[in-house]
């Protein structure tokens, strides 16, 4: 009955040979579709020597869904409820530069109000995003405590974003010309009081403290602890030069030293009326790209706390036509989300939805760089930078 | 009685013990782990989620045991039974008084340095024998590992040999009371803590649990395991936990003998003590695998060499030089 283990015989090297050469020393593993740590369906066909890997090739697609297809037979009010399903961590962040295209194309001033109550609620998908980030990254280094009290902390955020939109992971909020008039609004009788829920300021203050609390305690628990520190320091460096060329964006970008970050350089919405900073990481290991979201949800945090205190009066909804139809014309809106830039490309024929759409996502753009930092690793790291990536597949295959 | 009605009695109440201990070293894990998490944990299965252990034992009983169609058969099959003979096998050192005590081997500490060895064999044909390149990974892994820690462990134990002048895990109890301190405050500070990393790395527990790395390599060496065999490498996981611990409290805290209490009713309150401090050990243990991520594979192998075992070999030194000055 016993076997001889001959490594070209394996069964799983049939499926891995398809796009691979097998040379006879190195092990063909491949990683995924279903695995623990690939946060979905990413397949990883990696060469390795032992614990060293020599090479790495991604295969993607997986997950396709094929949105920009979908979206060309969809109205533009009906494209939000798929871009909500591209990086579903952050559902809400990702109608942004959707809505603010179809908007400059018609060419609608968007109330302030209504502005205010879309970057409020972006920081609110960024922060959550971020806790996502903080329990899983160390959850696939070893660590499992620290994910319980993500989600747990990640979760007076939701509560907030439902109690606004109705929904906590895709909330399909954003109207062309401005935002829909929240769920749990207060008493209808007077319409200003309509578009947040009753007890909203308040409910936001405790929750960003509870926030600040939560990035302390991660600093403390996470980045204080000499484990995690051994296994991210140093691990998985990607220079400054590579990361341009790449395209590669968000905190990672800015993990490697890049200031880089839409929210100041781009006017998608009023960044410019608040006081923030943008954290910059030396090295660009895993330790930096962790410290860095960390960092960025305290000011995320701090963003919303201004926000809430000089948030304006007035409309949510700018006046629109009844019937949308967007002028011919085409236009490219980015938007930095909580895993990078994010823009789409919308060519507009002048009829109700658009004629061509093109996504640009950061996961897609931020997963190029893995054949080049896993080159030479050790397979411990491998996980280790994939978790330090933070890509969502749903945003990587669309 | 005769030899073999007392070898009898023994072996059945061994057998009806280790698993116990697991059960409730399960219980103190899954409600340990979720006390730090602010999580409930168990609650509805039994008293209050208590019986939970045994319900998840008595599922993984009823399951379908799996055999892929790759795997090297009676190796496979083997292996679980290498990994649970090990562990078992030590409690025949564990003296829960001078009396309760399978046997009171004079070389007992050397045999159990030589029985935690076996458990070595199973893994390692567990990850070989299962066809799956994560499962020889994790085989290949745990064996360097449980090498590499073996010899701290064997290192950190010799100080006390030294000072008890004794290998018999009774006697060396005996020479505690005798001090008026447990050796770990009798100079066997150090020791005791390189005892205990040890025996975390050789029980593959966080922050050494690469060999099974589930966010890398699933389950490690057990990844293809199913049913009976698989309840078989979990449960010898505690039961080892439980030896483990048992052994440290025994070796450097003064096993059943706590101060202040008549030693001629040491033979009711000292599985007791003994059974205390061992969980109060496993708590600690568990405490620690529920903060820490896990180490490297070099990493470990670093702090093995480099680390643990210069600094055993400064205290069993350190521990002669003062033994024959004083």
């Amino acid at each position: 009955m016993a076997q001889t283990m001959d490594p070209n015989n394996m069964p799983i090297l049939s499926e891995a040979s398809v796009s691979v050469e097998i040379e006879t020393e190195d092990m063909t593993l491949n990683i995924g579709p279903q695995h623990p740590s690939t946060h979905g369906v990413l397949r990883l066909v990696a060469k390795i020597n032992g614990e060293k890997i020599s090479s790495v090739e991604p295969v993607l697609g997986y997950m396709h869904r094929g949105y920009e297809k979908l979206a060309e037979v969809r109205t533009y009010p009906q494209v939000t409820t798929l871009v909500n399903r591209i990086d579903w961590v952050s559902g809400f962040a990702n109608e942004i530069p959707f809505i603010a295209g179809a908007e400059k194309l018609m060419e609608i001033e968007v109330p302030e109000r209504a502005q205010y109550i879309r970057l409020i609620l972006t920081e609110m998908a960024r922060i959550s995003s971020h806790f996502v980030f903080n329990g899983a990254f160390p959850l696939e280094i070893g660590a499992l405590t620290p994910i319980f009290l993500a989600m747990e902390d990640r979760e007076r955020v939701l509560d907030l974003l439902e109690s606004v939109t109705g929904g906590r992971f895709h909330p399909n909020f954003n109207r062309i010309g401005g935002v829909k008039p929240a769920a749990g609004a207060g008493p209808t009788t007077k319409k200003d009081i309509q578009d947040l829920p009753a007890g909203f300021y308040h409910d936001t203050k405790v929750a960003m403290q509870k926030v600040l609390e939560a990035v302390d305690r991660f600093e403390d628990l996470i980045g204080g602890n000499e484990v995690f520190q051994i296994r991210t320091k140093n691990v998985g460096v990607l220079p400054k030069e590579v990361a341009e060329e790449y395209g590669v964006s968000g905190p990672i970008l800015r993990a490697s030293g890049v200031e880089f970050d839409l929210r100041k350089q781009s006017n998608y919405l009023p960044y410019d009326k608040f006081d923030f900073e943008i954290p910059i990481g030396e090295n660009g290991d895993c330790f930096d790209r962790w410290s860095v979201r960390t960092s960025e949800m305290r000011e995320s945090a701090k963003i919303i706390l201004q926000a809430i205190e000089d948030m304006p009066s007035g409309p949510i909804q700018a006046k629109v036509p009844k019937v949308i139809k967007v002028p011919k014309g085409q236009t490219y809106v980015r938007a930095e989300n909580p895993k990078g830039e994010m823009g789409y490309y919308i060519i507009s024929e002048g009829g109700l939805g658009p004629y061509r759409l093109k996504i640009r996502t950061a996961s897609f753009s931020n997963i190029s760089i893995l054949p080049i930092m896993l080159e030479g690793a050790l397979l411990p790291d491998l996980i280790a930078i994939m978790g330090s990536l933070d890509f969502v597949l749903g945003d990587v295959d669309r | 009685m005769s030899f073999s009605t007392e070898l009898l009695i023994k072996v059945l109440v061994v057998l009806a013990t280790a698993p116990v201990m697991a059960l409730g070293l399960t219980l103190l894990e899954v409600k340990g782990s979720a006390w730090m998490q602010r999580r409930p944990g168990p609650l509805h299965v039994g008293l209050r989620g208590f019986i939970f252990p045994l319900a998840t034992a008595a599922k993984y009983l009823q399951k379908e045991t799996i055999i892929p169609n790759d795997v090297d058969e009676p190796v496979f099959k083997w292996a679980p039974a290498w990994v649970i003979a090990a562990v078992v096998g030590l409690f025949t050192i564990i003296p829960l008084s001078p009396t309760l005590i399978v046997r009171d081997l004079e070389l007992g500490v050397f045999f159990l340095l030589a029985i935690s060895s076996i458990s070595t064999i199973g893994v390692l044909t567990a990850g070989w024998s299962s066809a799956n390149k994560f499962s020889l990974m994790g085989g290949l892994r745990a064996a360097g590992q449980l090498i590499a820690y073996e010899l701290p462990l064997i290192l950190s134990v010799v100080g006390v040999v030294i000072q008890a002048e004794t290998m018999s895990t009774v006697g060396i109890v005996e020479k505690q009371i005798e001090f008026g301190f447990p050796f770990v405050i009798a100079g066997q500070g150090i020791a005791f803590i390189i005892f205990m990393i040890a025996a975390t790395a050789e029980m593959m527990r966080t922050p050494f649990d690469m060999p099974i790395g589930e966010s890398e390599l699933t389950m490690g060496f057990f990844t293809e395991y199913s049913g009976i065999r698989f309840l078989i490498f979990y449960i010898s996981e505690y039961i080892n936990l439980f030896v483990m611990c048992a052994i440290a409290s025994t070796l450097f805290l003064g096993g059943y003998h706590v101060p202040l209490l008549p030693t001629e009713w040491v033979n009711f309150y000292g599985p007791l003590v003994l059974i205390g401090k061992t969980f109060l050990l496993a708590f600690i243990l568990i405490a620690i695998r529920w903060s820490f991520p896990r180490f490297r594979e070099d990493q470990l192998q670093t702090l093995a060499w480099k680390v643990l075992i210069p600094l055993s070999l400064l205290n069993i030194m350190a521990t002669a030089i003062m033994k024959v000055v004083f």
